[in-house]
């Protein structure tokens, strides 16, 4: 297995994570155009009409959320707060490790 | 039932995935989607019984997380970085061909990186962050939905890498690996649903297609963009991350 691994590409050149970008791009905005009469609502009220539809009697109201956002404004901050998070994370993340690389690189020690 | 039976049986459940792709493309989705089941939305029988069937996996991927930590502490920039990706991922409605948005799930980094029971931690967390703070997904249906995105979907994108692992190239896997843990998850909240609330005519089945029409072909276009964003990001950590990619046997020294 270790031999078959070994022979592989270590690496993505350039050009294919060019190419990677530009397929997720395009993968995101194709819909955008194609599509012309949706607002691309994610909403939730989805899964839950379909629900009422099979079972109309069926009470979704035994137990609600704890707190709900009071409008798509709050709701969008928290949404882009999250992913901030997660960002901050992974860019504060990735530059550590490029900076330890660039550091074993100058040291001529290692 | 040994650990590598137990995978092979997960492995069963990627059959009607494939199955049900193929069906629901003949159901077109009016309906907008969401990743999450909403707070209410499974009867408290349900609600329960999925809590408890994800009870054993959280235990067990506490286990394993403090067992990473304590073992491999120099794993914790990766770990970092597995729950950094399902936070961000998680969080993004991205429109698709059908006229709806849905979230990737970020899951299949962590899969390959930690396997799927670590993940079921981390994917845990951003589920109840979105339960509680944005009202999307619920406390009632958290055992619902980590058994889809958090546990469900990894186990069996670990089933699909531990499989192709050697044969396929990594990118390869790494691409295949991420696109099933992120479609499988919405296979499941299917049949969660379709378990659920069965079609009084068509019954089960019925009740899957349905499902599967809102929740499967939305995440075709999504799991297949979130595969190349985890290959970039896996050939990113081989780069920058070389000593941890190595001590986790996912590079040559």
């Amino acid at each position: 297995m270790s031999s078959q691994l070994q022979n592989q590409p270590k690496r993505l050149g350039a050009g294919l994570i060019i190419l990677g970008i530009v397929a997720i791009v395009l993968l995101m905005a194709i819909p955008l155009f194609v599509v012309r009469d949706s607002q691309f609502g994610g909403s939730d009220n989805a899964g839950a009409k379909a629900i009422t539809a099979i079972a109309p009697d069926y009470n979704s109201q035994w137990i609600t959320n704890f707190w709900t956002p009071p409008g798509g404004e709050t709701e969008s901050m928290l949404f882009a707060l999250q992913a901030a998070a997660g960002g901050i994370l992974i860019g504060y993340l990735f530059g550590y490790l490029r900076g330890r690389k660039a550091a074993q690189q100058s040291s001529p020690d290692s | 039932m040994t650990f590598h039976k137990r995978l092979r049986w997960s492995m069963l459940l990627v059959l009607p995935l494939l199955l049900g792709v193929r069906i629901a493309w003949a159901y077109p989705a009016a309906a907008p989607s969401s990743m999450h089941i909403m707070e209410g939305f499974l009867p408290l029988g349900w609600a329960v019984f999925w809590w408890l069937v994800a009870l054993p996996f959280w235990i067990i991927g506490f286990i394993k997380v403090k067992k990473l930590l304590t073992e491999k502490p120099e794993q914790r920039l990766l770990l970092g970085l597995a729950g950094g990706f399902i936070f961000v991922l998680s969080a993004l409605k991205i429109p698709s061909v059908t006229g709806s948005s849905s979230h990737p799930t970020g899951t299949g980094l962590g899969t390959i990186l930690f396997g799927p029971f670590v993940v079921g931690i981390l994917g845990t967390i951003a589920l109840i962050f979105q339960a509680l703070l944005v009202a999307h997904g619920g406390i009632s249906t958290l055992g619902a939905n980590a058994m889809s995105m958090a546990i469900g979907g990894p186990l069996i994108a670990y089933g699909v890498w531990r499989l192709l692992r050697g044969k396929a190239p990594s990118y390869v896997n790494v691409f295949v690996t991420a696109f099933v843990a992120d479609l499988a998850t919405y296979v499941i909240t299917t049949s969660q649903l379709a378990l659920a609330f069965p079609d009084p005519v068509s019954g089960f089945m019925g009740s899957w297609l349905t499902f599967a029409g809102i929740f499967a072909v939305t995440q075709i276009p999504l799991a297949v963009a979130e595969g190349i964003l985890t290959v970039l990001i896996f050939n990113a950590l081989q780069t920058s991350a070389t000593a941890e990619m190595q001590a986790l046997g996912l590079q040559e020294a």
